[in-house]
């Protein structure tokens, strides 16, 4: 079965992202496809690979980048909700005349019309958030 | 493009200008109205405030996009669900609300409700038979 | 057609849990996680809402959140089941779709 995965709260302030990253990683040990993850509204802040965690906590955002790596995940952030919130990445900072990026480089930034082509494509959206 | 056609729900519980989700859960509905799918907005609870007529932000400096739940219908949005027993729970009557319209092709471009008033009974049904819910 | 309906906030903080056990459907299932699981526990002000739904709807519980907040099995309400992300999973693809109550 296809999934897919909307993401609506950051790292740490919220649950909703550990909650769909447990999620993604049982489905995908069933053999499920995930058939890609959305981080919209301040879940796009779940792509920041500036984040730094204390080192006896869980990294959220790398969590991610390597089960992205592992499984081969398409992790769309909506990119409205990340111009709003600062989460840049290079063509981003070169059409925005930003100086710096901070997308880690597992994500990349999309408009939603990736969020309504997932809940199209996949027999199922599950949706994490406040 | 997909031929599926799929029922989506947008479900509204939150109230505007508080959060964000309000004004971004509309953006996906403009968005969405592209892919030509069977769509439905549901406000619901605090989700029916986001309707409201008369608001006016210019003195908490943020962008008043009531305006655009008026634009819906030229979207071809036009099945928009708002929840009695939650306009009753606050003390609210559908003239509080924003009339919202949809010009109707097939017959010379007449003027349509958007808004049709449900029962909580009916609300359920809807969430029941939707294929995608949106929540935010 | 039957849902899997979730819920993610402590029935004391947010009126989510009632918002959803007015609108579920006979047949459908309930899920509680994150701070959902509070909805779970036996004997609190909650209890009775759920228990009145446990006769139409199926409650789930996921086991993780609730071992997390410091509860066992034996405080939860008669007739919920514990599942763990893996059956979260099963109960999301046997349902015909997952309605998010945030």
């Amino acid at each position: 079965m296809k999934f897919a995965i909307q993401i609506n709260e950051g790292p740490y302030q919220h649950q909703a992202s550990d909650s769909a990253y447990h999620f993604t990683k049982a489905a995908l040990a069933k053999g499920h496809e995930i058939f890609r993850v959305f981080f919209y509204h301040d879940g796009v802040n779940n792509a920041s690979r500036l984040t730094t965690p204390p080192q006896d906590d869980r990294n959220v955002v790398e969590r991610w980048a390597e089960l992205a790596e592992q499984h081969d995940l398409d992790m769309v952030v909506c990119v409205a909700a990340a111009q709003r919130r600062g989460m840049v990445d290079d063509g981003e900072a070169k059409r925005n005349g930003k100086d710096a990026t901070n997308i880690q480089s597992r994500f990349r930034i999309s408009g939603l019309g990736q969020l309504v082509e997932a809940a199209i494509q996949a027999d199922r959206l599950v949706v994490f958030g406040d | 493009m997909s031929a599926t056609i799929k029922k989506f729900l947008y479900l509204n519980r939150k109230a505007p200008y508080g959060t964000i989700y309000a004004w971004e859960s509309l953006e996906v509905v403009l968005i969405g109205a592209a892919f030509d799918q069977d769509v439905s907005l549901a406000f619901v609870d605090d989700g029916v405030y986001q309707l409201t007529k008369g608001q006016d932000t210019t003195g908490i400096g943020m962008k008043n996009f009531s305006p655009t739940y008026a634009a819906l219908g030229d979207y071809d949005v036009k099945k928009i669900f708002v929840e009695k027993e939650s306009l009753e729970e606050r003390g609210l009557t559908l003239d509080d609300l924003q009339h919202l319209t949809w010009e109707d092709e097939d017959e010379d471009y007449a003027e349509k409700d958007s808004i049709a008033l449900v029962s909580r009974a009916e609300m359920a049904a809807l969430m029941g038979e939707s294929d995608i819910v949106f929540s935010f | 057609m039957s849902k899997l309906h979730t819920v993610n906030k402590s029935p004391f903080e947010k009126s989510s849990l009632d918002a959803c056990l007015q609108h579920v459907l006979d047949g459908a299932s309930v899920l509680l996680l994150e701070d959902g699981v509070y909805g779970a526990l036996r004997g609190s002000a909650a209890a009775e809402s759920v228990e009145r739904a446990l006769a139409s709807v199926k409650v789930y519980v996921l086991g993780e959140d609730l071992k997390a907040r410091g509860f066992g099995e034996d405080r939860l309400i008669n007739g919920i089941s514990v599942v763990d992300y893996a059956g979260f999973v099963d109960l999301a693809a046997e349902a015909d779709a997952v309605q998010a109550w945030l």
